[in-house]
């Protein structure tokens, strides 16, 4: 397994707001007072490391509908937008 | 027209080839590359908002349709002006393409070429002053190398977001996407390039001038000229065009200054930001000055209050109207504005309880870069810089008086202000 840094993305549009990748990981992941998941940083996109990594994955899987994506952060962006 | 400046009458095509002269001829490779060359040599900076450097999207549309043809052909890239002018309190656009709709056909038609385009759109909202002259325009061009088509996506905010505009563009839906950026993935999955009609209009101009004439107006950093809707408590509601760099009391002045004593200014238009007065005495009006001042330029707005008007008398109108324009797509934005709003009211309408102002605070800091797109971004930041630029009236406020309940200023436009559903949220996007 590598020590690679991870990317928590959450695309907003399809999050449905139910919270269940909360209970999954409530360590990783806050709700704000509208029932919507809050990331660390508070942002769509929350560097995730090692230790955080099997909490973040659990939160990705318990998502019914995809909203949730684990990537591996990629060493540098190639575009400029 | 809502902010109340007039419109000039339009040229037409042999007046304007008469002025400008003709467009360069791309049909080669080199001569489109030496397009962008020339385009990066000007330094030419978008004028919808977001200053990004133009040359570097045509580049990356480019290449984007460069690694995608490896995988599929006859997927060419598609050229789209923007000229939706969503923001209520801006006119520049529209000034712009009535007074010269061949300037912005110009540049698209550049632009379109030089990313190797099939096919161009050219987007005003529906019910726009631009409709009429762009359909004539458009029938006096039969050339264009690139064929250019007139469409009309509905008259929301959000409608003018990029992706938002190629998403109509594909599917007939003026709803933001995510993460797909157009230029990437737009229209259909194709490349897409989607440029602000004032930006186009100075490519035409660098297209047959050059990239050093157009840095002999402007700053090193943002060259060139620049539109500006100045409307507000001033002697004459106008877009004027100066140099970027131009002193923001000078921009004053050439609407004839203020008519009273002002307490502010809004800046950007309502995804903008506020500044108490005095704030802009030193600045000018370009992106970096104008963000160290605390404002932004966004959509070039400079909107002067004048003391007889309550600034949060006019944040709440403003604020229950972006409110009501999202798309209804992301929480943070469906329910936090709407939130956001109801707290702004209760501050405008005097005497909100203890809680309400650090409730609004906290909120504010929550929306902000939680949605598909800068809507939540922009609302939060007019909120938050009133409470700051405005602070005296917001204690004022609090306190259950208000130091102009008469409230006789010019009012800022404000469109009907829609109370959403998701269900009507759809349909309102078609
Ligand atoms: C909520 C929202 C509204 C926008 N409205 C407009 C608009 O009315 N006109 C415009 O040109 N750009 C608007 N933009 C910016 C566009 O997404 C896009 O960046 C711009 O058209 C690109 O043109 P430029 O690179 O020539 O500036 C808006 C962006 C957001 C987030
Ligand atoms: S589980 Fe998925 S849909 Fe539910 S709140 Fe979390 S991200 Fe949103
Ligand atoms: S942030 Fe708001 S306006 Fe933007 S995509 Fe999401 S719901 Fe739509």
């Amino acid at each position: 397994m590598s020590t690679a840094e991870h990317t928590l993305v959450l695309d907003p549009i399809t999050c449905e707001g139910r919270g269940l990748c909360h209970l999954a990981a409530p360590e990783l992941i806050e709700l704000d007072e509208w029932g919507y998941p809050l990331l660390p940083g508070a942002g769509l996109r929350a560097t995730v490391h090692h230790a955080d990594r099997p909490a973040a994955r659990a939160a990705v899987d318990s998502c019914p509908v995809l909203a949730l994506h684990l990537e591996r952060q990629r060493q540098s962006k190639t575009t400029p937008l | 027209m809502s902010t109340g400046v007039p419109l000039l009458a339009s040229r037409s095509r042999s007046e304007h080839v008469a002025q400008f002269g003709p467009l360069p001829d791309l049909s080669s490779p080199e001569r489109r590359g030496r397009l962008i060359d020339e385009v990066e040599r000007a330094g030419l900076r978008g004028r919808g908002g977001g200053w990004f450097p133009t040359h570097a999207k045509l580049r990356a549309v480019n290449e984007s349709a460069a690694s995608r043809r490896r995988l599929s052909r006859g997927r060419h890239p598609i050229a789209i002006a923007n000229g939706m002018e969503g923001e209520p309190a801006s006119s520049k656009d529209v000034a712009l393409m009535a007074a010269n709709p061949h300037l912005v056909l110009d540049g698209l038609s550049l632009a379109a070429q030089s990313v190797g385009a099939s096919d161009a759109r050219i987007a005003v909202h529906r019910g726009s002053a631009a409709e009429e002259v762009l359909t004539r325009a458009l029938r006096e061009r039969d050339d264009d190398p690139v064929p250019i088509a007139l469409v009309l996506p509905p008259a929301r905010y959000v409608a003018s977001e990029e992706s938002a505009l190629a998403h109509w563009v594909g599917d007939g839906v003026a709803t933001p996407v995510f993460p797909d950026r157009p230029f990437q993935k737009g229209v259909d999955g194709r490349p897409t390039l989607v440029q602000n009609v004032e930006t186009l209009a100075h490519l035409a101009l660098i297209g047959r001038n050059g990239g050093d004439w157009f840095r002999e107006r402007g700053c090193t950093s943002a060259p060139g000229t620049t539109l500006v809707t100045v409307a507000g408590s001033v002697v004459r509601p106008s877009v004027v065009e100066v140099p970027v760099g131009t002193a923001v009391l000078d921009i004053l002045d050439q609407a004839g200054g203020p008519t009273q004593p002002l307490l502010g200014y809004l800046t950007g238009g309502y995804g903008g930001a506020w500044v108490s007065a005095g704030q802009l005495d030193e600045a000018t009006w370009d992106p970096e000055s104008v963000r160290s001042a605390g404002g932004v330029i966004g959509a070039s707005v400079l909107w002067a209050l004048g003391e007889d008007t309550c600034p949060l008398v006019e944040l709440d109108r403003v604020t229950s109207w972006m409110a009501g324009e999202s798309a209804g797509q992301c929480g943070p934005c469906m329910f936090g504005l709407p939130s956001i709003a109801e707290d702004v009211h209760r501050l405008a309408a005097g005497a909100p309880g203890a809680d309400v102002v650090p409730r609004l605070r906290q909120r504010l800091g929550l929306v902000a870069g939680r949605g598909g797109c800068k809507h939540p971004d922009g609302t939060a930041r007019l909120v938050a810089t009133a409470l700051d630029a405005f602070s005296k009236e917001v204690l004022r406020h609090e306190q259950g008086s208000c130091s102009a309940p008469e409230h006789v200023g010019p009012r800022l436009p404000v469109p009907e202000t829609r109370s959403l559903t998701a269900d009507t949220a759809r349909k309102d996007f078609r």
